[in-house]
């Protein structure tokens, strides 16, 4: 029953404060994130995959079986092929950047008659020319996670699992990382096992969610079904609610320096950003950005105008504010509105609205060292 | 009148004592160490207080019971047995082995804070880079604790360099096999011969002055690149 392209995992055990029963699938492709506050067992989880701590329960990565417990099966940490980021570097502090990148590829990367990642590539793709000869003591934080990243990625893992490696860094690291990590994404086909409970970091990157709440896993799907869901708690970061949407370029106008991208049949302008036609862009709307119309607005300035329909509305009776649910053909918003608009405007399931959006941000592809390393970029087009 | 020979016939046999004692003592701390600082059995404090207990036990004490080890009855006996001897007391592997046992505790205890000191960490890092721990001990584990494993061996060379209690109690005085440097200082004071005892007396004095002043810049040095 088990397909070859799935990592399926089983935990089940006390940690002291309470009890971690999971069960999940993530897909062998593209960044899980594995999502929910502090101390709900994320890190635990990535520690069992890992082989690092031993609950029981089973989990298969692909075609192997790295732990059953019904068959006494448990593979030891360092006979899993995996690559492990910690919150903390954790460079060998004994060990210049280059020895540090080249542990893991020393002990399974020459495993492999023909290493799918060189040592000059993982250089190249993290922007570490400059420091293989230093000491990781002489390194920043963010430069730290990079090598931290690199060195995990040239042991050849089939299964990358990270740690919220940017909960450590300050926000100018953060920024710093980021881009690598899109590059990673779209550039390598190792699959990551990605721990967050920054909905920011997991919209930007994630493709696949899993949310997990005091030990239990409970939802998971595509970032997209995720982020639609209006009866999950994702954290008490209520500004940061939102959707993600994928669109493709259009085409470039030179004149205004604006970008217009399509969304199924639906028109999306963001500021001039060097993308070619074709290129598929990832788009996050927070529900706070977008105002509902029943009637097209004529004389707006606001440019990204959607039609679409009143999927769900959803009272906060604690406060003034109601979210609707909007699907726009092939997507769906979230509007974040007051309860009061909802009954001026008699929003109900069915209503035609227009869904005015006033802020977009995307990854803006960054001229410079790497075609495509990319500067998320919050565009207020109006 | 000072005689060379008479002089240099204990700083030699003090310098072959101490050299093959601290061998011993990493050769046998570094595993025990190891083991308290990376076990989770409940009793494991329970073999620390042993391997602490020579800091305070009177040298007397222990060097009788070291005695009646070494001596024909005890396994000491035994052991020289093999080698066609009759005991181990008052020889010159007899105070090798008294003085690895004294000075244990000063040779594990920093050993096992440095082997504490870096965590699970590292550890678990090479591990999922496919390190065996056997791999990791040597790779990782060693390279980190080296500040804790220099102090160690230094202490262990420093410590029976001026042990006396425990030798006299099993080793006595005998030339050139067990008689070491502060049992000859003790002599040469008993019997007046002033001199002698200034020579000696005066050359350990500079030589623990280097000791503790080399520890000390020592750790200095290796706090400051733990910071860094």
């Amino acid at each position: 029953m088990t397909k070859p392209d799935v990592i399926e995992a089983r935990f089940a055990g006390s940690l002291g404060e309470f009890d971690l029963d999971v069960a999940f699938r993530a897909p062998m492709r593209g960044i899980t994130a594995i999502f929910g506050p502090s101390g709900c067992g994320k890190t635990t989880i990535l520690r069992c995959v890992a082989g690092l701590r031993h609950l029981s329960g089973a989990l298969r990565v692909g075609d192997q079986v790295w732990q059953d417990d019904s068959e006494r099966v448990f593979r030891k940490p360092y006979h899993r092929s995996v690559g492990y980021v910690f919150q903390e570097a954790s460079l060998f502090p004994h060990l210049s950047v280059r020895r540090n990148l080249l542990y893991g590829a020393q002990r399974r990367g020459q495993a492999q008659a023909r290493p799918v990642l060189g040592f000059d590539d993982v250089v190249d793709l993290l922007g570490m020319a400059g420091m293989v000869e230093r000491a990781p003591g002489d390194l920043s934080g963010g430069e730290r996670q990079r090598v931290a990243i690199g060195r995990a990625l040239l042991s050849q893992p089939r299964l990358l699992l990270m740690d919220e490696p940017l909960a450590g860094l300050d926000q100018g690291a953060k920024e710093e990382i980021l881009p690598y990590l899109e590059v990673l994404h779209e550039r390598l086909s190792v699959p990551i096992l990605y721990v967050s409970h920054d909905i920011r970091e997991v919209a930007r990157l994630a493709d696949t969610m899993i949310v997990l709440s005091g030990g239990k896993s409970v939802c998971s799907g595509s970032i997209h079904e995720v982020l639609e869901r209006m009866d999950l708690d994702l954290g008490d970061d209520l500004y940061e609610t939102g959707v993600v949407l994928r669109a493709r370029v259009a085409d470039q106008d030179a004149a205004l320096r604006v970008t217009r991208l399509d969304h199924h049949g639906q028109e999306i302008v963001i500021p001039a950003a060097d993308f070619r036609p074709g290129d598929e862009v990832r788009l996050r709307i927070r529900a706070r950005d977008v105002a509902l119309a029943t009637a097209r607005p004529e004389s707006i300035s606001v440019r990204n105008i959607f039609s679409g329909t009143v999927e769900r509305v959803v009272e906060d009776p604690e406060t003034a504010f109601a979210e609707v649910l909007v699907g726009i053909g092939g997507g769906r918003l979230r509007a974040r509105v007051t309860r009061e608009a909802v009954e001026d405007l008699a929003l109900d399931v069915g209503t035609p609205v227009f869904a005015l959006v006033k802020s977009i941000t995307f990854d803006r592809p960054a001229p410079g060292v790497s075609r495509s390393i990319r500067k998320a970029s919050e565009s207020l087009l109006s | 009148m000072l005689n060379a020979a008479e002089i240099w016939s204990p700083i030699r046999l003090t310098l072959e004592l101490a050299t093959c004692s601290t061998l011993l003592l990493m050769l046998l701390g570094t595993p025990v160490a190891w083991w308290l600082a990376r076990s989770n059995v409940r009793w494991k404090e329970v073999i620390a207080a042993v391997v602490a207990l020579p800091l305070v036990l009177p040298p007397t004490v222990l060097g009788f019971y070291l005695l009646i080890a070494l001596g024909p009855g005890g396994p000491g006996g035994w052991l020289a047995g093999l080698a066609g001897g009759r005991s181990l007391a008052f020889s010159f592997e007899g105070i090798v082995l008294g003085s690895v046992v004294y000075s244990f505790p000063f040779v594990v205890q920093p050993i096992r804070n440095a082997f504490e000191a870096f965590g699970d960490r590292p550890l678990e890092a090479a591990a999922t880079l496919g390190a065996t721990p056997w791999d990791a001990f040597w790779t990782v584990a060693m390279p980190l604790a080296r500040p804790g494993l220099v102090t160690g061996a230094v202490l262990g060379f420093a410590h029976t360099i001026g042990e006396f209690g425990v030798v006299l109690m099993i080793g006595g005085s005998i030339p050139g096999e067990t008689r070491v440097l502060s049992i000859a200082i003790y002599e040469y004071v008993e019997t007046l011969q002033w001199a002698q005892a200034h020579a000696l007396a005066g050359g350990l004095l500079v030589f623990s002055f280097g000791v503790i002043l080399s520890m000390m810049l020592l750790q200095r040095r290796s706090r400051r690149a733990r910071t860094r």
